[in-house]
């Protein structure tokens, strides 16, 4: 029984890193931007959602439902200021100004909020459990898992039952035809990065009150991101999901049987898909 | 003045100059064809109506508005619609969803919607839920001609719609244009095809290094002329 308490673990860490890498996916699938602050970004966000609660005294939940609009905003101008500049038949120039955000980020994080760990309390929600027949399951894990599954259901709704989903795989597919449908391309970026960033923000709120987190360590978050949409296939949110939960899994059954095992059994269960299913297990396309 | 004019257009790739001055004018409610060999500047005189070359404002003239400098969003906004060369669709759409976001950027209540392109090519509505890409040329042809009317445009804009098509599909494609001529659209059409042009269109230009060589009705123009306007032997 340990064993199926040990997956069911696994299965719920793995909506976590599905959460982190959905926006990661989201804007290398319209733009074919690859976002090297994508980490450092749910930490901003951590941050974001810790001020509020301090600040202003508010539930984690209702904190991180304010932050998501104003993340919204964020990632909106942020595409349409910088990174739209930065796309082209280069891929260099999207590496190098994410690379210099995600420093600036950190640093800037580090200056206002120093290096100490933080955490975002969510009071009697962290400890309370269910019973799921003879397993114990953490509230918070499951609302984690939860909330990825309801994401990548509203983000595929999105992509595939309206006119704005119409216009983001049109403009994937061919930016200067879509213009000729009065797609702008500029826009339609900046709207999915915004949209990028309310994932983005809902992975920080449980990133933020599942562990501490301090302003260092958005790289490891992005890695666990790349792996999961990397296990999944490019293009398949629902790859992405199960590309987590691989991830999730290897590294609580990793952790059974060794706690050092733990991060090592998530890369390996990583580089094995990599040398079986190199294109990823759900990927579209030719 | 013209409905829609070109007014001494010049384009340029780089260094390269592909236009010389061309002066086109096409009259509300007409058809006019553009003929001309391969790197003639066909397509490039398309590519500067629909924006996706600018060029100084008054080289291109839309209802008296100089539109030379807009780009392709604000193009379609004015009704003017492409069907580019080699249909370009968007794979990653069905069928329907390619004729749906035809009037992503223009929405006016005309003669095409969906149900009318049905009708006007009852074959895309059995492959609706297909992919694109996954359909014959000329079905693709008839989607990509489907999604520019989507935008009831005033002007339709065809690049080489027979190129890479088999006679029998031509004909069945340039049989939809009475239909699209009736919805009161002006119609440019680029076409290597010179005889399906001249049966098209009520008049013609041939092109031939980024200049216009000839113009006329179709009945005016010999065979003899068009054959010197296409490939300069005098």
């Amino acid at each position: 029984m340990i064993w199926v308490d040990t997956i069911v673990q696994g299965i719920l860490l793995g909506g976590l890193y599905a959460l982190f890498a959905a926006g990661l996916s989201l804007v290398f699938g319209i733009m074919r931007l690859v976002n090297l602050a994508h980490g450092d970004l749910i930490v901003l966000g951590a941050f974001l959602i810790l001020t509020l609660v301090t600040a202003l005294g508010l539930n984690p939940l209702l904190a991180a439902l304010v932050a998501i609009p104003l993340m919204f905003v964020l990632g909106w101008g942020l595409q349409l200021v910088v990174l739209n500049r930065t796309l082209g038949d280069d891929i260099l120039p999207p590496l190098l100004v994410t690379f210099g955000l995600s420093i600036v980020i950190q640093n800037g994080l580090l200056q206002g909020f120093s290096a100490d760990s933080q955490r975002i309390s969510a009071g009697a929600l962290e400890t309370a459990s269910i019973a799921l027949g003879p397993i114990s399951v953490g509230v918070m894990p499951l609302l984690t898992f939860l909330s990825a599954v309801a994401v990548i259901v509203g983000l595929n709704q999105l992509f595939y039952r309206t006119a704005l989903g119409r216009a983001f795989r049109a403009t994937s597919d061919d930016p200067v035809t879509a213009g000729l449908m009065g797609i702008e391309p500029n826009r339609i970026f900046a709207m999915a990065t915004g949209i990028a960033f309310v994932v983005v923000t809902i992975a920080a709120l449980y990133l933020g009150t599942r562990a501490n987190f301090d302003p260092t360590i958005g790289p490891a978050r992005l890695i666990y991101a790349f792996e999961a949409v990397i296990i999944g296939g490019l293009g398949s949110l629902w790859g992405t999901l199960a590309g987590g939960v691989i991830i999730g899994v290897a590294q609580t059954l990793g952790a059974a049987i060794n706690p050092e095992w733990q991060i090592l059994a998530g890369h390996v269960a990583f580089l094995v898909v990599l040398a079986f299913r190199p294109r990823g297990l759900f990927a579209k396309g030719g | 003045m013209a409905f829609l004019e070109t007014r001494a257009l010049t384009a340029f790739y780089g260094d390269f100059q592909a236009l010389f001055g061309v002066d086109i004018a096409l009259e509300a409610g007409e058809t006019i064809a553009i003929i001309g060999a391969n790197g003639a500047g066909k397509t490039t005189l398309l590519r500067s109506i629909t924006g996706i070359l600018t060029n100084e404002p008054g080289q291109v003239v839309f209802e008296g508005a100089a539109i030379g400098a807009a780009r392709p969003p604000d193009i379609l906004a004015h009704g003017i619609a492409m069907v580019p060369e080699g249909r370009r669709l968007f794979p990653s759409l069905t069928v329907e969803e390619n004729l749906l976001i035809g009037n992503y950027g223009r929405k006016v209540a005309g003669i095409w919607s969906l149900d009318s392109i049905y009708a006007l090519f009852p074959v895309l509505k059995e492959r609706r839920h297909s992919p694109a890409t996954a359909l014959s040329g000329g079905q693709q042809q008839m989607v990509a001609i489907g999604r520019a009317l989507m935008s009831n445009p005033r002007v339709l804009l065809c690049d080489e719609i027979s190129l890479g098509l088999a006679p029998v599909v031509i004909r069945d494609i340039y049989a939809a244009f009475p239909r699209i001529q009736q919805s009161g659209a002006s119609i440019v059409v680029v076409e290597q095809d010179i005889g399906q042009a001249l049966k098209v269109a009520n008049r013609v230009y041939c092109m031939m290094e980024g200049r216009v060589t000839l113009s006329g009705t179709p009945a005016d123009l010999s065979r003899e002329a068009i054959h010197n306007a296409y490939f300069g032997t005098a």
